[in-house]
């Protein structure tokens, strides 16, 4: 578990913009004796929400929506592979 | 090689700071690699766009590049020829980075401007450092059983264990193996895809193996025993008597083991195909005449 203070910190980010992702439900935040903790897993994701908002001036509402399709993509992409190996089924061996 | 960084942003020659801004915010949204995931051409479009605007959003280099554009390779020398002290302080304009994008700049970049430049970051923050993604070529014998492998990445040898029954397209995270952090922060992470190929003899899908087997003409009909190899050695088989060519059976348990669940297996399938006797002999030919009329 990190500490959301020590990350704003280190990532020089609001701790409100952390506030609005849980809020909507793109992070979950953990709150042990009132301090508020992020699990190390959804780190990467985390970083990603920031460049969003931080680099590429999307907002809250942007982000959400492109978090939906890129999960869209993640599991076609799933399909995608699931169906090119069942396809290797009826390829003959060069 | 020349490259032409107004191209790239789609832009005149003679646009001003703010045109260059909104051209590249409006590739960056386009091309940046966190909306392009698993594309590994995502990150060389966006390190072309990205270095385009480092160059055109900074004054200075914009004016040595428009200057010497064409005869970067000179560049070097003229500047030497007019003893001009080369500016190497950071720069004004934003640039996105992304995790997986520092101080990765083309030859051209280099040659001109000797190296990544430190500004353009709009935050100095601690940052993951670069992902590695890898192939790694495997026979579907390779993956039957779970095995250790040293990969050299990056001139680092590093020892995985492949499970067993990992697929074909899979990709495993090996946490901290990637580039080094920036500024204090982790290491990345390293990415192996696994390309399996084909085998000769079973094609898999998902956790059950399909595999034909040869069945002479005489067992088939009179049925018997034969024995055939699977990935986990020989087994041997009993035939019914008036076996059909193309019928099917399957061996539970003798499939593929099941990806991170020790001691599972899936199903072999076994389709048989049966060989009509070749070269008869006149009594093998009499023979079946007779059987013909009976």
């Amino acid at each position: 578990m990190i500490a959301i203070n020590e990350f704003c910190t280190i990532h020089n980010v609001d701790i409100s913009f952390i506030n609005s992702l849980e809020q909507t439900g793109l992070i979950e935040v953990t709150t042990i004796k009132k301090a508020g903790f992020i699990d190390a897993g959804q780190l990467q994701q985390l970083e990603k929400f920031i460049r969003f908002y931080y680099e590429l001036d999307i907002n809250l509402e942007g982000i959400e929506t492109i978090t939906h399709l890129l999960q869209r993509i993640v599991s076609m992409q799933e399909e995608i592979r699931m169906l090119k190996n069942r396809l290797r089924l009826y390829e003959t061996n060069e | 090689m020349f490259i032409d960084y107004y191209k790239i942003l789609g832009i005149d020659k003679t646009a001003t700071p703010n045109e260059i801004k909104t051209a590249y915010r409006k590739l960056a949204r386009k091309h940046h690699p966190d909306l392009h995931p698993n594309d590994i051409n995502a990150k060389k479009n966006f390190q072309q766009i990205n270095e385009a605007n480092e160059v055109l959003s900074d004054p200075e280099k914009r004016k040595k590049y428009d200057q010497y554009g064409e005869d970067w390779k000179h560049a070097d020398e003229f500047e030497h020829a007019k003893q001009y002290q080369e500016q190497t302080s950071n720069h004004g304009g934003a640039s996105y980075s992304g995790e997986q994008f520092h101080g990765d700049f083309s030859d051209f970049f280099e040659s001109l401007f000797g190296g990544a430049a430190g500004g353009g970051r709009r935050r100095q923050v601690k940052y993951r450092g670069e992902d590695y993604n890898a192939e790694l070529h495997l026979n579907l014998t390779d993956t039957y059983k779970t095995h250790k492998q040293t990969l050299t990445v990056n001139g680092k040898n590093i020892r995985i264990t492949i499970p067993a029954g990992i697929e074909n397209g899979q990709t495993i995270k090996i946490s901290g193996h990637g580039g080094p952090g920036i500024n204090g922060g982790p290491d990345g992470d390293l990415y192996i895809t696994f390309s399996i190929a084909n085998h000769p003899k079973f094609k898999r899908l998902g956790n059950n193996l399909y595999t034909t087997v040869d069945l002479n003409l005489y067992t088939a009909v009179l049925g018997g025993e034969i024995t055939m190899d699977t990935l986990d050695g020989k087994v041997k088989l009993k035939v019914k008597p008036e076996t059909q060519n193309g019928s099917k059976i399957k061996l539970k348990g003798k499939g593929f083991p099941v990806y991170k669940n020790e001691g599972q297996f899936g199903d072999l399938y076994i389709t048989y195909a049966i060989k009509i006797p070749t070269n008869l002999t006149n009594k093998q030919k009499a023979l079946f005449t007779e059987l013909s009329k009976l």
